[in-house]
């Protein structure tokens, strides 16, 4: 038997909310199969599993904020031979966790509770979740309460449809449509509701703890390097020449492959920096900050990226920067990236200075290509050129080696052929 | 087909890669990767969307003929006549 949690989907991460499940009791799962969808701060994102099985229960509702690490749903994988579910507390706590052996940080989540029923079986625990005001006397879930409190609407008011009766957010969402019907004033907050959506408020919220963490813990130190586009610009121009659109590449899968390469020879600055100290990553899995349109950045990674040849790379690039501004990627891509990729496109400026996203030890910022004068046998000419810089941790690594990784990055981008 | 039916075509593919933006607050004589906020991906999945929807084809090399609404559109009507 096996307990599908709550995963961490980054390190500013405390608690998710499902709001869907893919699969029900007595459904087959198959490792990799999506479950259910989480929603964050950083949007919908897919869950999978990590066991072979037969989904065996679902134990927490729907639309109901959890914290990281709770036991969402039993899986019952071959080698269980009993057939009854074992949802106890204790037991739940004290259990193996298979599924969080890569989300190491959840150890300082809140206790885990196993069905909604027990909550108030646990006593104190309870309080953790649902703060039942004094004043009020309201029983009402924190992420109710804060919007709540942001649109004014008077919480004794509501009829909470959540564990043991408390207000959840689904219900401040019926009040509002409820209203919607009666009053011009409560469509405004219908509107309000929309546009306050995880991208524009959630997500910068998410952003502020995890950038403020970075600035707090990481000692950064930064270098900047001007590399010469002549060789890559020729590339993609004979490589694009006669390539129907869905199969033209863009700098972007260059500058990745690049990086994955000079990680390899300089690994310091792919891996985790943790309470242990730096730890190296074996694959490398490159993260891309996608912008998010109306606000907000994420920066979900592509497995493996030293694996995958151009052409792969490039569909995976684009499948991601899909599944971003479609406001719905998997978790798996979330989760785990060993380093970042911040690149300002073409309508940017000379360079950009990147915050490392934590427990990530460096990011490389690409600043937007323009034409400059430079050096040739002697003789002044003008050339497409890029500042790429790298925010890396004075932890783990020194500027001496970040100088010789922007180099190599450099000298790789000079045959783009061999990438 | 007509450059005013081609700039709805064109509209039609835009509003999809960027909803929040309101096709008539747009300086048509403006490079649309400004006027709409779009990256080289979006730019590169407009290109896709036209060619596929129209039957033909943009090489790369037009790319600086076609950075306004109004130069797209134009672009479009001499190359749905031409293929």
């Amino acid at each position: 038997m096996a307990e599908f949690l709550m995963p961490s989907l980054g390190a500013d991460m405390e608690t998710g909310k499902l709001i869907e499940w893919e699969k029900h009791p007595g459904d087959n799962v198959k490792r990799g199969d999506v479950i259910a969808v989480v929603e964050t701060q950083k949007g919908a994102i897919e869950i999978e599993v990590f066991e072979d099985g037969v989904l065996e229960s679902c134990l927490v509702e729907l639309d109901t904020p959890v914290p990281v690490g709770t036991v969402l749903a039993i899986i019952k994988t071959a080698t269980d031979n009993n057939t009854s579910v074992d949802t106890d507390f204790k037991e739940v706590n004290s259990a193996s966790e298979p599924e969080s052996s890569e989300h190491k940080n959840t150890s300082s989540a809140e206790p885990q509770f196993a069905n909604a029923k027990e909550v108030s079986a646990i006593g104190d625990t309870e309080d953790r979740f649902f703060s039942s005001s004094q004043s009020d006397r309201v029983k009402i879930s924190p992420a109710a309460k804060r919007e709540a409190n942001k649109r004014s609407i008077d919480i004794a008011s509501l009829t909470g449809t959540g564990i043991d009766g408390s207000i959840i957010l689904a219900d401040l969402e019926q009040s509002a449509k409820a209203g919607d019907r009666i009053s011009g004033n409560t469509i405004n907050s219908v509107a309000e509701m929309q546009s306050s959506s995880p991208e524009s408020t959630g997500m910068r919220t998410a952003i502020a703890a995890a950038m403020s963490r970075s600035k707090r813990e990481i000692p950064h130190y930064y270098l900047s390097h001007t590399i010469t586009l002549t060789a890559t610009r020729q590339f993609l121009q004979e490589y694009n020449l006669n390539r129907n659109p869905e199969k033209r590449l863009l700098s972007g899968a260059l500058y990745m492959k690049a990086l994955a390469l000079a990680v390899k020879k300089y690994p310091e600055f792919n891996g985790f920096y943790s309470e242990d100290g730096f730890q190296q990553a074996e694959s490398t899995h490159i993260g891309m900050a996608i912008n998010i349109r109306g606000g907000g950045l994420v920066a979900p990674a592509i497995h493996d990226v030293l694996t995958l040849d151009l052409d792969t790379l490039m569909v995976k690039l684009r499948q991601l920067v899909e599944s971003v501004r479609a406001g719905r990627f998997s978790a798996a891509a979330l989760a785990d990236p060993t380093i970042t990729l911040s690149s300002l496109g073409e309508r940017g400026v000379d360079s950009l200075y990147g915050v490392i996203y934590p427990p990530q030890v460096a990011i490389i910022g690409i600043g937007t290509p323009t034409r400059r004068p430079i050096e040739a046998e002697g003789a002044i000419a003008f050339s497409d050129s890029v500042t790429i810089t790298l925010a890396a941790d004075h932890r783990v690594s020194d500027g001496h080696r970040g100088a010789l990784l922007l180099r190599k990055i450099d000298s790789l981008l000079q045959t783009p052929g061999a990438l | 087909m007509t450059t005013r039916e081609l700039e709805h075509t064109v509209a039609e593919e835009l509003m999809k890669i960027a909803p929040d933006i309101e096709f008539s607050d747009v300086d048509l004589d403006e490079d649309l990767r400004e006027e709409f906020d779009i990256d080289s991906m979006d730019f590169l999945k407009l290109v896709s969307a036209l060619c596929t929807r129209l039957e033909i084809s943009i090489p790369e090399s037009d790319y600086p003929s076609i950075l306004t609404v109004s130069n797209l559109s134009q672009y479009l009507e001499e190359k749905t006549v031409l293929e």
